[in-house]
């Protein structure tokens, strides 16, 4: 179970996220959805501690992850992975180098059972035998299939995903959810993504949160936010230019 | 000024020194894993030594020829030539091969360290190594720390050797003195203590060259502009740094 309250975040004069509070059951799959920069990475960032609040807890499985010693940070950090928006792969590693990174760097894993593992995970997500070759010598979709693979390298118990289809054609986009939604059935993880793609939301999500002003405006499930009739929500879904949500 | 955020005022100020501190104490703390880190040790030291060498030994032979013309130019009608040596080799083993070294390595090092580190950070590749449970400060920071302090010393024994042979290429090509005289001058002078003194000083501006680099680069925000200002920032730190500490240094290394 992932609790997170009254969870406050500013930059400067601008409050990002003001008092922020949301439950996530083990297992479930939740979609952050909202407007461009409306605080949806930097509430994923605090799921992973790689951000701190101004106040309030992220608590998992009853433990504050903020009041962490640095080991125990360290060894909650390895039950979680994150794919990351532009997938944040490491340049100058081969995408082998890349996967393995937390199994040798992390885990401390022997290189042979290092190897197998890597090899295992990019044959899931669809690119075996492509562990030679550098980042920048494959596709956007093919980097975010490899940086989904070191995501799920160490078997994490929570994914975090970050504009998991962000910058790709309708096709691929849609080969990443669905590896999203096998990935995520595989391993049994607790999942969270943000996205404003909402072809994207209604696929791997079990249920879609928004986020507006700093807050959860929105919560229910993908056919609840169909059928909703907050003005919010539905100017949000149908892309709508005029409503409650200020364009700036 | 706190230069990261261009804010002004005693409190940007103490903010910046506060984590430049941090990150240092990080950065020592991180020492207790280096023998495990030996592999990425050794790749930046080929990344700053081996890779620095040809840039070094141009400045090196220049750097010496110039001297010996110039202490020529002023010892004329004043000082006998046979003292060029001494002098000469005095200039470089304490002042000119590790400051002229390590201020060409801040532009070549320096500014690599900040540009890669940046690029990193602007990229979330940064966050990624930190989220995958490994400490940045351990995988990127320390071994580059430790690299540049082993590598500015072995470069400015190098920059010492070839300005040397500089100066009397010029000396004996250009100034028609003999070997021997040029020789019995830098050996009458020589006190091994301005020789390590020289290495000591070099060590701390590898040291300066590196942290600058690591600072900065994990400061960088906000895309190919924010590298691009960290990267000019870590270049121009490391650079009065490097002076200020030669200062400082002197005043405690050779007492008048």
């Amino acid at each position: 179970m992932i609790t997170v309250e009254k969870l406050q975040k500013r930059f400067g004069r601008l409050t990002v996220l003001d008092g922020l509070d949301l439950e996530i059951a083990t297992g479930q799959s939740v979609v952050i959805i909202g407007q461009s920069g409306c605080g949806k990475s930097v509430l994923l960032k605090h799921f992973a501690a790689l951000l701190r609040p101004d106040s309030g807890t992220v608590t998992v499985d009853g433990r504050n992850i903020f009041a962490l010693s640095r080991d125990d940070l360290m060894s909650y950090r390895r039950q979680i992975g994150v794919l990351f928006q532009f997938g944040a792969l490491f340049d100058s590693m081969t995408v082998a180098e890349n996967v393995g990174f937390a199994l040798k760097e992390s885990l401390h894993l022997k290189p042979a059972k290092s190897r197998d593992i890597v090899e295992e995970k990019l044959a899931l997500v669809g690119l075996p035998g492509i562990g030679d070759k550098m980042p920048a010598e494959i596709s956007g979709g093919m980097k975010k299939r490899v940086a989904l693979a070191r995501a799920i390298a160490a078997e994490p118990r929570i994914l975090l995903y970050d504009e998991p289809t962000t910058g790709l054609d309708p096709i691929t986009a849609m080969v990443i959810n669905e590896l999203i939604v096998d990935v995520n059935k595989k391993l049994g993880v607790t999942s969270i993504a943000v996205t404003h793609d909402m072809a994207s939301a209604y696929k791997i999500a079990d249920r879609i949160v928004m986020l507006h002003q700093g807050n959860i405006v929105f919560d229910g499930s993908p056919e609840d936010t169909r059928t909703t009739s907050d003005p919010i929500v539905r100017q949000f879904i149908n892309g709508l230019s005029t409503g409650p949500i200020a364009v700036h | 000024m706190d230069i990261i955020t261009s804010r002004y005022g005693p409190a940007a100020l103490l903010s910046g020194l506060g984590r430049l501190t941090i990150m240092l104490g990080r950065t020592v703390g991180a020492l207790r894993h280096l023998f495990t880190s030996l592999h990425l040790i050794t790749a930046q030291m080929y990344f700053m030594g081996v890779k620095s060498i040809w840039l070094v030994m141009v400045t090196s032979v220049f750097t010496g020829g110039v001297s010996a013309w110039q202490a020529g130019y002023q010892f004329k009608s004043y000082v006998p030539m046979r003292y060029l040596g001494g002098a000469v080799g005095k200039a470089v083993l304490i002042e000119l091969a590790p400051v002229l070294t390590a201020l060409v390595m801040a532009g070549r090092v320096g500014a690599g360290i900040a540009a890669e580190l940046g690029s990193m950070k602007v990229t979330e590749q940064i966050d990624a190594m930190e989220s995958m449970a490994v400490d940045p400060i351990r995988y990127l920071v320390m071994p580059r720390f430790v690299a540049g302090i082993i590598m500015l010393t072995a470069l400015t024994i190098v920059a010492d050797f070839i300005a040397v042979l500089g100066a009397m290429g010029v000396a004996l090509g250009f100034m028609g003195m003999e070997y021997e005289t040029f020789w019995n001058g830098f050996r009458q002078f020589f006190l091994m203590r301005d020789f390590v003194s020289g290495l000591v000083k070099a060590s701390c501006f590898g040291a300066i060259i590196a942290y600058m680099g690591c600072y900065f680069g994990f400061a960088a925000e906000g895309g190919a502009e924010g590298v691009g200002r960290c990267t000019t920032h870590a270049v121009v730190s490391a650079a009065v740094l490097i002076l200020v500490a030669d200062y400082v240094m002197a005043t405690l290394l050779f007492q008048i």
